[in-house]
């Protein structure tokens, strides 16, 4: 279901974006759009201050860890093997549209994509909170320290290769009188399996 | 001539008006805010990476506790964003619940935010006044959901129960004897509807009440006129939502803008501020008050005279009525898969926001078909407020971090998440 709003907005998007927009999708009523990491900076200008976009708030920036997606919406994406995105979600309160924009990372080892603080100041705090869960590096960012997790936490806690019960442990030792951290000593337990149902399961 | 060097100073994490595990490093000079740079994550349970590893309908009540004050509005967009992926119909009369509940919550949640607004501030009298109020409206989250906070009483598809025909009442005890108890019941005798509707015409009063007590008043409004004032450009780049945007003077509330269940057919107003200090957020939360009341009273009209379902039919979401299942192999099934796989949703992601107390509180469900959402983004509009304190509180003095921190109405169970 394409409304005549979206109908516009993916017009002048094709337009502005021109080269740069590497695909467009609308789902449940929802415009997606994927940008390449090196065009993230400069393209979020013109989705700014272009007067037909106008898309003046950062809602929502996120980290996504693609590894254990499935080959079948890996390939319907277009992920070709990358781990990581970044996923943008813009809101215009001028034009009150929204838009959904998808970079992923080159480098899976070290995913770095460009930081916009300077386009939208709000992409801050949530640049550094997939920094810290996902590890990926926000290049130009002013101040990139972790946020959510503990002082001197080692690792991303996010990434699907994450544990959920994590690596290390704290109590408190009577001997040495402090707070140690130790090897975790209870072993991560799924209690309700995670199921993906083959196509047209239960129809009759 | 002496060396002068700024101050740093550590402001909580136990501080009383840091509300809640906010460790605030702030570099002074004499009294003045040269820096303030926030320290969160210490309430960080990983809600987002727990509900990967639980079926869609075991996060429900995660939702409760992220800002457990306003616990069904969390709960609201989680089972819109079920509701928009498996794209099922909600019966209108559970919209109609739903949003009734938003706006007690929404009453809920600004209750305590002018109690601990105004503690903060230096008046007490305030703090006590709005937990008087908070207690009757608990009342009607335990009549219809068993518990006073942590509710779970959305569903997918509609909500969990009717709303029940009776209210719990108060029983006589050395402290109440039987003829005082008899008076505190009194309000009590009907159902629900009509307990809620009791207090709808009991809260403007109230709202009258503390009006009294603080827009005029002298020093409330040496502490908040002018403090952290924020121009309407620069609420829209800091991701302001909520009625920190709207004290700002700019007209964008969820519920107009993007109607969602049944704010479309109700009648309320959108205050906004002028001048986006404290002081203008402050009178757009007073009248906020008036305006839930107001959307709460005309639910309790259309619920009254309009009987019906209140969770969708569809088995593979919902569950079955207990009599049936009890009589009929087919439903008993479905009960049994529900409540133990789960149901699947099908590929795709959604945002789906709602217009919270606080702000847009979003949720980013992406699934790839399981019976377990593969990421879950939660967007708080806490996080996105508190960023902006550094900003905010630069260059006034210490005292005013804590009004810029009680007028952002910061709770950390949906910060840190």
């Amino acid at each position: 279901m394409v409304t005549k709003h979206q109908e516009i907005l993916a017009e002048a998007l094709r337009i502005a974006l021109n080269n740069q927009l590497v695909d467009l999708q609308i789902q449940f009523g929802e415009m997606t759009i994927v940008l390449s990491v090196s065009d993230i900076h400069t393209a979020s200008f013109v989705l700014r201050d272009h007067p037909v976009l106008k898309f003046d708030t950062l809602v929502d920036l996120c980290g996504i860890d693609y590894s254990t997606y499935g080959e079948v919406l890996s390939a319907k994406h277009q992920l070709r093997n990358k781990r990581f995105a970044v996923i943008y979600h813009l809101l215009s309160v001028e034009k009150n549209q929204r838009l959904r924009v998808r970079v992923l990372a080159e480098d899976n080892e070290l995913p770095a994509v460009d930081s916009v603080t300077d386009v939208w100041p709000a992409a801050n705090w949530f640049e550094r909170e997939a920094f810290d869960l996902y590890g990926i590096v926000f290049t130009e960012h002013p101040d990139l320290r972790r946020i959510l997790t503990d002082y001197g936490f080692i690792g991303n806690p996010f990434r699907k290769d994450f544990p959920i019960s994590g690596h290390v442990e704290m109590r408190y030792d009577e001997e040495q009188k402090r707070v140690v951290y130790q090897p975790v000593t209870i072993d991560p337990r799924e209690i309700t399996p995670h199921v993906i149902r083959e196509e047209h399961y239960g129809d009759c | 001539m002496a060396e002068i060097r700024n101050y740093t100073l550590n402001f909580g994490p136990q501080h009383p008006a840091a509300h809640g595990v906010l460790r605030l490093v702030l570099e002074l000079d004499g009294e003045v805010v040269k820096r303030a740079d926030p320290h969160i994550g210490l309430l960080h349970r990983a809600t987002e990476k727990l509900a990967e590893n639980k079926t869609y309908l075991q996060s429900v009540p995660y939702m409760d506790r992220l800002d457990y004050v306003s616990m069904m509005v969390n709960e609201h967009a989680y089972v819109m964003a079920i509701e928009r992926l498996l794209q099922i119909e909600v019966p209108i009369r559970a919209q109609y619940i739903r949003v009734m509940f938003d706006e007690i919550t929404r009453i809920l949640n600004h209750l305590l935010w002018i109690g601990a607004h105004a503690l903060d501030v230096g008046a007490m009298t305030m703090f006590l006044y709005a937990f008087r109020e908070r207690e009757d409206l608990m009342d009607c989250y335990e009549a219809v959901s068993g518990a006073r906070m942590h509710a779970a009483y959305y569903r997918p598809g509609g909500v969990y129960r009717d709303l029940p025909d009776n209210m719990p009442k108060y029983v006589a005890s050395k402290i109440h004897n039987e003829k005082v108890t008899r008076a505190r019941n009194a309000n009590r005798e009907g159902s629900l509807l009509d307990f809620i509707e009791d207090f709808t015409n009991r809260f403007p009063a109230y709202v009258d009440e503390y009006e009294t007590l603080l827009t005029d008043n002298r020093i409330w409004k040496q502490r908040l006129v002018d403090i952290g004032v924020v121009s309407p450009e620069r609420a829209k780049a800091l991701g302001f939502t909520g009625p920190m945007l709207r004290g700002s003077g700019v007209a964008w509330d969820i519920r107009r803008k993007e109607p969602y269940e049944v704010y479309d057919l109700l009648d309320f107003d959108i205050p906004i501020g002028v001048n986006g200090d404290c002081y203008d957020r402050y009178l757009v939360r007073m009248e906020e008050f008036r305006q839930s009341n107001r959307i709460i009273k005309q639910c309790v009209d259309w619920l009254r005279k309009n009987p019906g379902p209140v969770i969708t039919d569809n088995y593979k979401v919902a569950p079955p009525s207990r009599v049936s299942m009890k009589q009929n192999m087919e439903e008993m099934i479905h009960h049994f898969k529900l409540f133990t796989e789960g149901f699947h949703v099908p590929p795709g992601e959604v945002y789906a926001a709602v217009e919270h107390p606080k702000g847009e509180f979003g949720i980013y469900l992406v699934s790839n078909g399981a019976n377990k959402p593969y990421r879950m983004k939660i967007r708080a509009p806490g996080f996105a407020h508190l960023a902006a304190l550094d900003e905010m509180s630069r260059g006034h003095m210490i005292s005013d971090v804590v009004a810029i921190i009680g007028t952002q109405d910061i709770v950390f169970g949906e910060i840190d998440r």
